[in-house]
């Protein structure tokens, strides 16, 4: 199992460090899907890239809790198991597919490196197993493939070698950092199945990053909504969606174009998301909650002041009756 | 008279640089036709590499069409150059997907914003485009007090807002919106489709709206034109189209939208050899043939064109229901 626990997380601003991430714990068990879901500045990449101890070079820093695989603490780690680690049993998909790999090595060079980083294999053997990969992915002309740079892939095509590579030693978890959010639509639901059809197969725990709430409704057994720098509702995917209890939760789900009434104006969450060191001292959400409470602001907000079973959110007001449709307008009445 | 007008327009690009006699030739539109009425969306969906950008560009005149004939207003501007096509182009402004990419860093957001006006309204002194400026940021809902910041202090969402302004400024009929939210956060997304249906409202603006999601298209669009392959192969009232469609390509782009909830999960096993997305165009006939389920032997012969319910396609989806 990959666990987080009470991570946080700091970043440097204006030569302050401020918090970035805020004691967020995770879970991510061999063969589920989980979905890390918020809007961009929430912490969930940061989070995310934690996991492998990336980005300690731009500046982020633990400042305490811990991320343990299967009970082993990686910060503890020496580089070399780390590097054993990375890509061999946690691997990442980015989301920018021409960012990540380098146009001036060919494909076939770029994934046969993983493969014979992590896996005892001669010259031939690393290629036959990269056809092998590329095939798995749905390229049928691997051969070709192979031989081809970068540049010359489109976006999905890109992005399903990215895939194969981060398969390519059998890792046991996959980090999916919006791994869909610059392709077509057309192109991203087969590259949703492809990822889903790997993950069942091998029984990979997959950590899906996104600020998408139709990738969860798609892909994810377990979600956990970020805001502002921590968890603030967790839950089964089925809960979440029909009983989503924070209002940032419904909030996000509210604004997908898919749900609403075509030619009907979109819900939308007024202003942004504070940077990190602009928080706000109550509950984080306080300033953009269409049903915030004079308590709301006052302190800290645990991570179970609403509980129901598994199901956890971050909100002292959840349990406001609210009808069906999640309409607002209903819970105005409860002070 | 509508205020955009595409009639029978093509173009083809040769690829290989330098090397340009044995590069090969890519159409990237052919024979496209449409126009556009004043106040109302029209949206242009497909996937990347379907024309819609090149369309985009060749009815902004930012592209030079090899055939065909392109009017603003019912003034042929498909040849004209120089200073008589910029002094028309106040009537079309474009929104990119980025607009970010395309400023100078060092440039003041109210200066990137009023650069238009040195050529539309060079009458103006600078204290009248600095208030001018500020009119335009506070209809995209932006504070003018920002105005004498710099493009990377802004987030995506008011980059978006300061490149709808800026297109907005010289006061144009119609604004190409080229994929203006595919970038953005899903809320993010929701603030600036908002925006742009109140300001349609406010100004009878017109919008080609340029878009590979067919769930943002649905709360914009009058009209939709499916392209494929540089052609367009079904077009429609957007209600109709996304009730009815007709075209197996239509339905494979409503097929890959979003489902709203776990429950409506349908991922069987696919055979990656059945995958045929990344299938190449038919070199004769239905350019879709090979990723088409019920393509058929005349279809390799079809002359694509659309027919008088607005699709091409000879085996349509309401036959096989």
């Amino acid at each position: 199992m990959l666990e987080i626990r009470d991570l946080s997380l700091t970043v440097s601003i204006d030569g302050r460090r401020v918090e970035a991430v805020s004691a967020v714990s995770l879970q991510l068990e061999a063969g589920r899907v989980l979905g890390l879901v918020g809007e961009s500045g929430c912490g969930k990449s940061l989070t995310a890239q934690a996991i492998l101890r990336l980005g300690e070079h731009q500046g982020v820093e633990k400042c305490c809790g811990d991320i343990l695989l299967d009970g082993n603490s990686l910060f503890e780690m020496d580089d070399e198991s780390l590097r054993r680690i990375r890509g061999g049993r946690i691997s990442m998909v980015f989301q920018e597919p021409m960012t990540a790999l380098n146009p001036v090595f060919s494909i076939g060079s770029q994934i046969t490196e993983v493969i014979r980083l992590h896996l005892d294999m001669d010259k031939q053997q690393a290629h036959a197993r990269a056809v092998q990969l590329l095939r798995d992915v749905g390229m049928q002309d691997a051969e070709q493939i192979l031989k081809q740079y970068p540049d010359s892939l489109s976006g999905g095509m890109r992005q399903r070698v990215l895939i194969a590579m981060a398969m390519a030693a059998d890792p046991d978890y996959i980090i999916a950092d919006e791994p869909t959010t610059a392709l077509d639509v057309s192109v991203q639901k087969r590259i949703i199945t492809l990822l889903l059809n790997l993950q069942k197969k091998r029984n990979l725990g997959l950590l899906l990053v996104t600020h998408d709430f139709g990738l969860v409704a798609e892909m994810c057994d377990d979600v956990a909504v970020m805001y502002a720098g921590q968890i603030v509702e967790a839950g089964k995917v089925a809960d979440i969606f029909d009983h989503p209890a924070h209002p940032y939760t419904r909030a996000l789900m509210g604004c997908r174009p898919e749900i609403s009434e075509p030619g009907k104006s979109l819900t939308v969450i007024s202003g942004q998301v504070p940077p990190p060191g602009q928080w706000p001292q109550g509950c984080h959400f306080a300033d953009r909650c269409s049903l915030v409470q004079p308590d709301c602001m006052q302190n800290p907000v645990e991570a179970t002041a609403w509980q129901q079973g598994k199901h956890l959110a971050r909100c002292l007001y959840v349990d406001i009756p609210v009808d069906a449709s999640g309409d607002e307008h209903d819970r105005d009445h409860r002070t | 008279m509508s205020v955009l007008a595409v009639t029978n327009v093509s173009k083809t690009f040769t690829a290989g640089g330098m090397f340009r006699a044995i590069g090969k030739e890519k159409r990237a539109v052919d024979q496209l036709s449409f126009c556009l009425e004043a106040g109302e969306t029209l949206a242009i969906v497909g996937e990347s590499g379907s024309g819609k950008s090149t369309t985009a560009r060749l009815a902004m005149r930012l592209l030079k069409a090899d055939n065909g004939r392109i009017e603003w207003n019912g003034v042929d501007v498909t040849s004209l150059g120089g200073r008589a096509l910029r002094q028309r182009r106040n009537h079309i402004q474009m929104v990119f997907q980025d607009p970010f990419a395309s400023w100078n860093p060092r440039m003041k957001i109210w200066e990137t914003v009023a650069e238009g006006l040195r050529v539309h309204r060079s009458d103006l002194s600078k204290q009248q485009r600095r208030d001018l400026v500020a009119e335009t940021l506070h209809l995209c809902g932006l504070d003018a007090s920002g105005m004498d910041r710099y493009p990377n202090q802004f987030s995506g969402g008011q980059r978006q807002r300061i490149g709808i302004a800026r297109a907005l400024i010289v006061e144009p009929a119609v604004l190409v919106l080229d994929e203006p939210v595919s970038a953005l956060d899903v809320s993010v997304q929701a603030q600036i489709l908002n925006l742009l249906k109140d300001i349609q409202q406010a100004k009878g603006l017109a919008y080609l709206f340029i878009s590979h999601d067919l769930s943002v298209v649905s709360h914009i669009a009058d009209r939709i034109a499916v392209m494929f392959d540089g052609r367009i192969v079904e077009q429609g009232r957007a209600a109709e189209v996304f009730e009815h469609p007709h075209h197996p390509y239509t339905r494979a782009l409503l097929d890959a939208r979003p489902i709203a909830h776990p429950s409506q999960r349908q991922h069987g096993e696919i055979d990656s050899r059945e995958d045929k997305t990344g299938e190449g165009m038919a070199a004769s006939g239905c350019a879709y043939q090979p990723r088409c389920p019920y393509a058929a032997s005349d279809c390799a012969v079809f002359d694509g064109r659309l027919n008088s319910h607005g699709f091409a396609c000879l085996h349509p989806l309401t036959e096989h229901k």
